[in-house]
């Protein structure tokens, strides 16, 4: 797995709640049995004015104007500023995909959805969690100032703004401790085989109906 | 003893380890997997060199991406037009053939929807977890399974270990007593409890559905609720086993017989709350609030009861969701204010894994019996969710109804819920849908869905705009619009 430690980078805002994995990468992005390639398609239908298929070279479709991350001063963001309950609805893993390969590399909001904040966690992309008031003080700076950065620490558990700002935020240990050392998950599960193996066999026991049916 | 939740049962008897900053390991009965989110797990394990811990816990369909048309389904996976998505079906044969996993293929007796096969097929039982990488899995929670969806990561990571890594969610108890009148079913029920909670409003919880009104209800329906807890924000929806439970498992596929089927009986019976449990999180509705519901937003908590209007954003006082609401107002082309009858709908959608069970058809064909579809209306799909359902449908005559109404009766799939096939929506067109998300392009780009009952999804197509069942079910209405 991808590890996160440290990172210094410019800001790119969405400023609206509850956008769903549906937005963050449409569907018919998902048919793709890779997990790679996804950045020109975050975001598809706010970003551009066609519609987008699989496949298609981006780089000459019509941009929308509107959309805040198509915004000169916000080429080449690697953190995300965004609002409540971000990621929400679909379980797609193509979501923290699209942002890791469109060049995101953390996430600020003040929540959000349970699968999908998990699963950035397995893809190296730091989902950070501020509250409200914070997260309008960072909106409010990053509007008065272009080439506004942020710089985000894992080990310490803060954003620092250039005008000296802390922020602190909390976290699960051990999911800090594999986005550190970017550890194998499986791996690490795997270390466990005599345990797990060891709960079969009682459960066969008290609980023989829960195997050998489906073959 | 401590009193226990539903929820602290399933999670001690699913208990491998447990670490002292509080995330453990939790041991998975059930994954079921599709064609969607499972290639990149399966291609995870091939790179490591690792193999399945075990077959007999896993279950494969292909159901998000494949055709509903009988005649693209009839010429097999090969005959699938687009060639991206005919990979991706193609992939998980592969992938099931290679490793040894039990897949019902498309056209296979047993395909259907992730959510409708697993239950049906007794593959998913009382007391188990159950996990896919799917949001709705919750769904299986209807038979008091502790069911999850999960990312693409821990579908390879329950493939490879059998467990997850996770950590204990808070309890969360939404109780509905009385009892629901005519025409109000299990998804106006959920959309209500959305409605008021919000689409945040179960974050970091599982919530038990208690109460008469979820005791009343068909296990179909306690599906449809369990199904659109995520809808709430929570990834687990539960209710506990009652006689319906048993009821509904005997004599399934994969479900046991003879004594074991009566030493499971006898466990599954202990999963229920004890009565005297604590739950962090209590929420309460009572049944006659609860009429119609029909979302006019773009978010599932955006939903009022039909006979309402569509609301005014300067009545909303808080600024961020007034800015909502007035975006949602935009992109569903709705002026605030107007009654939610007198939207008009382009499109019909009954089917998902939300509402596409034998039940739901049922409902669905006693509105569009005798009737027939709008002249207004392009197109009404009736997507069965599975091959047993389908069957069944077709075995009552339910298909007749539907084609003599002017409706299409399609092969099982996710089809519009979600619009990864040719089933969707054109810019700006509005869909009555029994499905679970009303989020902007989800079923189609530009596409405008008001999520809804079969029952009112058939009224709908029939009258050509969103109207109140209860009207065709024959009982009198109140013509006053509640403000």
């Amino acid at each position: 797995m991808k590890a996160f430690t440290q990172h210094r980078g410019l800001v790119g805002p969405i400023d609206r709640a509850n956008v769903d994995t549906d937005m963050i990468i449409p569907k018919q992005f998902l048919k793709s049995i890779k997990r790679s390639g996804f950045g020109p398609n975050l975001f598809d239908e706010l970003r551009y004015l066609d519609h987008g298929e699989p496949g298609q070279d981006c780089s000459s479709r019509p941009l929308n104007p509107d959309f805040s991350l198509n915004q000169q001063r916000y080429q080449g963001a690697s953190i995300l500023l965004t609002r409540k309950n971000f990621g929400c609805g679909s379980s797609r893993e193509h979501a923290p995909w699209a942002l890791e390969d469109y060049g995101f590399n953390a996430v600020i909001a003040p929540s959000y959805a349970d699968i999908f904040y998990n699963n950035c966690f397995k893809n190296g992309v730091l989902p950070v969690i501020l509250s409200e008031d914070e997260v309008d003080t960072l909106f409010s700076e990053l509007a008065a100032a272009d080439g506004y950065q942020l710089d985000i620490d894992l080990a310490s558990q803060t954003v620092t703004s250039d005008s000296g700002q802390i922020f602190n935020f909390s976290l699960d240990q051990f999911r800090k401790q594999c986005l550190l050392e970017g550890l194998d998950e499986i791996g690490l599960t795997l270390t466990q085989s005599e345990k797990i193996k060891q709960y079969e066999i009682e459960r066969e026991k008290s609980q023989p109906w829960v195997y050998g049916a489906i073959k | 003893m401590v009193a226990r939740t539903l929820y602290d049962k399933l999670w001690d008897t699913h208990l491998v380890n447990e670490n002292h900053d509080g995330s453990a390991l939790l041991y998975i009965d059930r994954h079921v997997l599709h064609e969607v989110t499972s290639p990149q797990a399966f291609e995870g394990l091939r790179i490591a060199g690792r193999m399945p811990w075990r077959l007999d816990t896993n279950i494969a369909t292909p159901d998000h991406n494949i055709s509903t048309d009988r005649s693209e389904r009839d010429a097999g996976v090969s005959g699938i037009p687009d060639e991206i998505s005919r990979i991706q079906v193609q992939t998980l044969d592969d992938n099931c053939d290679h490793f040894g996993i039990k897949e019902f293929k498309m056209n296979e007796m047993g395909q259907g929807i992730v959510h409708v096969m697993g239950p049906e097929l007794g593959a998913t039982m009382p007391g188990m977890t159950v996990v896919c990488g799917d949001s709705h899995t919750a769904t299986h929670g209807a038979l008091a399974c502790l069911a999850h969806g999960i990312g693409t990561s821990e579908v390879e990571h329950v493939l490879a270990t059998q467990c997850l890594v996770t950590k204990k969610m808070k309890n969360m108890r939404i109780r509905v007593e009385g009892k629901v009148g005519l025409g109000v079913t299990a998804k106006d029920v959920v959309l209500a409890i959305i409605g008021k909670i919000g689409t945040a409003g179960g974050s970091g919880h599982a919530i038990e559905f208690a109460g008469s009104v979820f005791r009343d209800m068909s296990i179909e329906g306690r599906m449809t609720v369990c199904n659109m807890a995520i809808e709430a924000g929570a990834r687990v929806g539960m209710v506990a086993v009652d006689e319906k439970t048993i009821d509904y498992c005997e004599g399934r596929k994969f479900v046991p017989k003879g004594d074991v089927w009566h030493q499971a009986v006898a466990y599954w019976r202990t999963l229920v709350s004890d009565s005297d449990a604590l739950f962090d999180t209590e929420v309460e509705l009572h049944a006659d609030d609860i009429i119609p519901q029909v979302t006019w937003g773009t978010s599932p908590e955006m939903v009022a009861p039909v006979t309402a209007l569509v609301p005014r954003p300067e009545d909303e006082p808080d600024k961020e969701l007034r800015k909502g609401v007035e975006r949602a107002l935009k992109y569903m082309g709705l002026e605030g204010g107007i009654p939610i009858v007198s939207i008009n709908v382009d499109r019909v959608f009954i089917g998902s894994c939300t509402n596409s069970r034998i039940e739901d058809m049922r409902e669905a064909a006693k509105v569009a019996n005798g009737r027939q579809v709008a002249t207004s209306v392009k197109q009404v799909l009736i997507v069965p969710g599975s091959q047993m359902v389908k069957a069944q449908a077709e075995a009552e005559g339910l298909d007749k109804i539907f084609i003599a109404s002017g409706m299409e009766w399609r092969e099982p799939g996710c089809s519009m819920c979600l619009a990864m096939n040719a089933d969707k929506l054109g810019d700006g067109e509005h869909c009555a849908s029994t499905s679970n998300r009303n989020f902007e392009g989800r079923q189609g780009k530009g596409g405008r869905t008001h999520l809804m009952s079969p029952a009112m999804a058939a009224a709908a197509a029939v009258a050509g705009h969103i109207v109140d069942v209860r009207s065709f079910l024959g009982q009198p209405i109140s013509q006053e619009i509640q403000l």
